[in-house]
């Protein structure tokens, strides 16, 4: 149906038609006693740090809404190239979605130049994106990947600041986290070394911050390539449901049988013909 | 990196206009989509980044050109928007989609993916407008 009072097409990109709507419906919920649902967070342990031969990125797998644990086996490691991945902590929709288009943008342009991107690229097209939003963008990302100059760890935060630095944690459970990784950090670790040292710190992070929890993942960026382990280490207090509540026939034992025959005489016979042409 | 030349972008930001107003049927104003109408409502944005992202297309070429202007001289950002005017020109009629082809390649926009490839696509947007009053509008004779 064509509308008469549209006089222009609409500009793509964000619509803030419904800001002003959804104060007013928040301040009218709040009135009556009834919340407005929160958005599922990733209140999180996220940790990294340069080893010897690579990156060791490190998160766990809790995904918080409100109170609520929304999501168990969350992956909180995303795929940038396939040299780089990247950690993700704030809101969990808007990681997931910068990660997927900076994901994007850098396949685009390896396929215009030929190369692989760079890590700097990557910072720089996050901190681009993220300053121009002013932090309305909930992310806080650790980006970490293995290029021709080197192995690189960089944190972009919230904001579109930077800091390039060997070891790092960020989310919820960082201090927690940071605090085994000031302590046992050397520079140029052996790969097993590394791993277990992230290990233990995303460990310090589940066991003292509430919002992380769950399994750890851990993903090791190498020049030769990428192991992703998920999940390293899966937490002990698993889930014991069932699932099924089916029994299976003789789960109860039969102690006697008696059988009755039951004697019917026939009263009324009709026959009626089917039509099967 | 959009922080070069700062000073520019003091001296030649776009000018601030009202927050349009959606008239919805019948010709009042839309209060589901923007709000009882208010002075306030009009001249102030309601989301903090309302008025960035409205400009901010704009504000960037500003501030390039105005780099391009200072390092290699008036003739760069010249020849640059003759070829931005000439790009634009070749559009279809208001309420048709064009692809803005060449004007993606120009700008550099055929090669990026932001939220404005993905969020509101206007080629899938619910409402169509009337083909007469929008031509009429985009003429200026409404």
């Amino acid at each position: 149906m064509a509308l008469s009072n549209v006089v222009e097409t609409p500009a793509s990109g964000f619509n803030f038609e419904n800001v002003s709507r959804n104060v007013a419906l928040k301040g009218l919920l709040e009135g009556g006693h009834t919340k407005a649902p929160k958005p599922m967070k990733t209140g999180t342990t996220i940790a990294g740090l340069v080893c010897k031969d690579g990156v060791v990125l490190g998160a766990d797998t809790r995904a918080t809404s409100g109170e609520v644990v929304a999501d168990k086996m969350c992956a909180k490691i995303h795929y940038i190239s396939p040299n780089m991945y990247c950690c993700g902590a704030g809101t969990a929709a808007d990681t997931e979605k910068t990660t997927d288009l900076l994901s994007s943008n850098l396949t685009i342009f390896s396929m215009n130049s030929g190369r692989n991107p760079r890590v700097v690229m990557a910072v720089n097209i996050l901190q681009d994106m993220l300053f121009r939003y002013r932090g309305q963008i909930g992310a806080s990302l650790i980006l970490g990947g293995v290029d021709c100059t080197g192995n690189h760890l960089y944190t972009v935060g919230p904001y579109g600041s930077i800091d390039n630095v060997p070891y790092l944690a960020m989310g919820s459970g960082d201090l927690a986290a940071l605090g085994i990784l000031e302590d046992r950090f050397k520079p140029n670790m052996e790969l097993e070394e590394a791993k277990e040292l992230v290990r233990d710190a995303i460990h310090s992070g589940i066991m003292s911050d509430l919002a992380s929890g769950n399994n750890i993942d851990i993903c090791v960026i190498t020049k030769q390539g990428v192991d992703y382990i998920r999940p390293y280490q899966e937490s002990e207090y698993k889930d014991k449901r069932q699932r099924r509540y089916k029994y299976r026939p003789g789960t109860t034992s039969i102690l006697t049988e008696k059988i009755v025959p039951l004697e019917l005489e026939v009263v009324q016979e009709t026959v009626q013909r089917m039509d099967t042409a | 990196m959009n922080t070069r030349g700062l000073r520019s972008q003091l001296k030649d930001s776009v000018p601030v206009t009202g927050m349009g107003q959606h008239i919805g049927a019948y010709g009042v104003q839309d209060t589901l989509r923007s709000g009882f109408s208010s002075v306030k409502n009009e001249l102030l944005p309601s989301h903090a980044l309302e008025l960035s992202e409205k400009n901010f297309q704009l504000n960037q070429d500003k501030m390039n050109f105005s780099t391009l202007r200072n390092i290699q001289g008036l003739h760069a950002p010249l020849k640059l928007q003759m070829e931005y005017r000439a790009a634009r020109q070749i559009q279809r009629l208001p309420f048709l989609q064009s692809s803005h082809l060449a004007l993606d390649t120009l700008k550099g926009n055929d090669e990026s993916i932001s939220f404005e490839d993905i969020l509101n696509d206007p080629a899938q947007s619910e409402m169509v407008g009337e083909p007469h009053i929008m031509v009429e509008y985009k003429l200026g004779l409404m």
